[in-house]
């Protein structure tokens, strides 16, 4: 055991990815294990390391931590990204939630049926447009700060760079509407961390391709 | 007006604050009236139970709102998660530290969350409780806390299983 967390999903982005983002955002160094078959996945179930049966798993300072908020919460708190009070952690998780909902619908966008998928993109350049980011944008000009609570950076700013990107990916002019977020997105990439997680060669997970999609399927089969 | 930050509800308006994202309103009150644990480690527990509770309940939630084609295995699909998944947990918890309540030996939003979960399937199916002997002494002894007790009681605010006539105000008001 070297002492890092240890990351158990498949190879691609999934619920881990954003868990990875915050890991990688902390500074924090970790390893992972890849599910490729369903008999590895059955195994981890057997063994009773996933609590209801599920991953992400994150096996952290003794723990074998599952449920992506629970883990995420955890880190957060651990590496000062909550926030310095309650109400501070109040704003924080609000935002989170919020970016999190607008996260699932690109997790479950590969997953669309294809005559559906037209319409599913369409729904998410809408909400990131008219429901999501025009909240950040107007947070970030009314405060004129680099960082969305508390003049520091927080959890909430590494899921919002997360979106952000996972958002452009799709749909390539999205923030063309929105200059604060543009000046955010600039000044995010470029912390340190952040900066060598978007290099080549980092933890990060491409986008989903069918392989991806294949793999869940095969692993997950019932 | 400006009131539902990502143009949804619920909101809750509390110490100068519009609150909306039920998992932030629920931390912020759990953390605020001490029903969140000790310390981190504990809050991450209970975090972890919360979660698996919040998608179960996300299936008994969204069952009133099925299309009739759909009810029948929608509902045993809840029923099946909730006997293999979720039950067997916390009564093995419960079981392997033998105290009252989920964590910490305290009352946390864990055991008022999984009272719920707890009431809202005996609604359905009051059986299911025959393999769980720990649950049911779980929601008894939970059940006779004076704060629930009182929630409990008719006039208390709260509400009955939605029927049919709030399946139909939703999907208005929403859709």
């Amino acid at each position: 055991m070297s002492g890092k967390p240890r990351l158990t999903y498949l190879n691609g982005r999934g619920r881990m990815e954003s868990i990875r983002w915050l890991l990688a955002a902390a500074g924090v160094e970790f390893e992972e294990v890849y599910l490729e078959t369903k008999e590895q996945y059955d195994k981890l179930i057997k063994d009773g390391f996933l609590l209801f049966q599920q991953v992400p798993l994150v096996e952290i300072d003794g723990m074998k931590m599952v449920q992506t908020r629970a883990i995420m919460s955890y880190i957060a708190g651990k590496y000062n990204l909550h926030g310095k009070d309650l109400k501070e952690r109040a704003l924080i998780d609000m935002y989170v939630e919020g970016i999190s909902d607008l996260m699932q619908m690109i997790l479950m966008f590969p997953f669309s049926p294809p005559d559906a998928k037209e319409k599913n993109l369409e729904s998410i350049k809408e909400r990131a447009t008219n429901r999501y980011f025009p909240v950040f944008e107007k947070v970030l000009k009314q405060h004129g700060q680099d960082f969305l609570v508390g003049n520091k950076f927080s959890w909430a700013d590494v899921q919002l760079i997360e979106a952000i990107l996972a958002v452009e990916e799709k749909v390539p002019d999205v923030l063309s509407g929105f200059p604060q977020l543009q000046v955010f997105k600039t000044k995010m990439s470029n912390m340190p961390t952040i900066k060598k997680f978007l290099q080549p060669g980092s933890p990060r997970k491409p986008p989903p391709d069918a392989h991806y999609v294949e793999t869940v399927l095969k692993v997950f089969k019932k | 007006d400006g009131s539902l930050l990502f143009q949804q509800v619920p909101m809750v308006e509390i110490d100068g604050m519009k609150l909306v994202q039920t998992r932030a309103i629920c931390n912020y009150i759990s953390t605020k009236y001490n029903l969140y644990g000790k310390d981190l480690k504990e809050r991450t527990l209970i975090d972890m139970y919360v979660e698996g509770m919040f998608d179960l309940n996300e299936l008994l939630m969204t069952y009133g709102y099925q299309p009739a084609d759909k009810k029948e295995q929608h509902f045993a699909n809840m029923m099946e998660k909730t006997e293999n998944r979720y039950f067997p947990v916390f009564e093995k918890v419960l079981k392997d530290h033998g105290k009252d309540f989920l964590v910490g030996n305290q009352l946390s939003r864990a055991d008022v969350q999984l009272l719920e979960i707890i009431l809202m399937i005996e609604e359905w199916k009051p059986d299911m409780f025959a393999k769980f002997p720990l649950l049911q002494r779980f929601r008894a002894r939970m059940s006779n806390i004076p704060t629930i007790k009182k929630f409990l009681q008719p006039g208390s605010q709260r509400k009955p299983p939605s029927d049919e006539d709030v399946v139909d105000k939703v999907m208005k008001i929403f859709y």
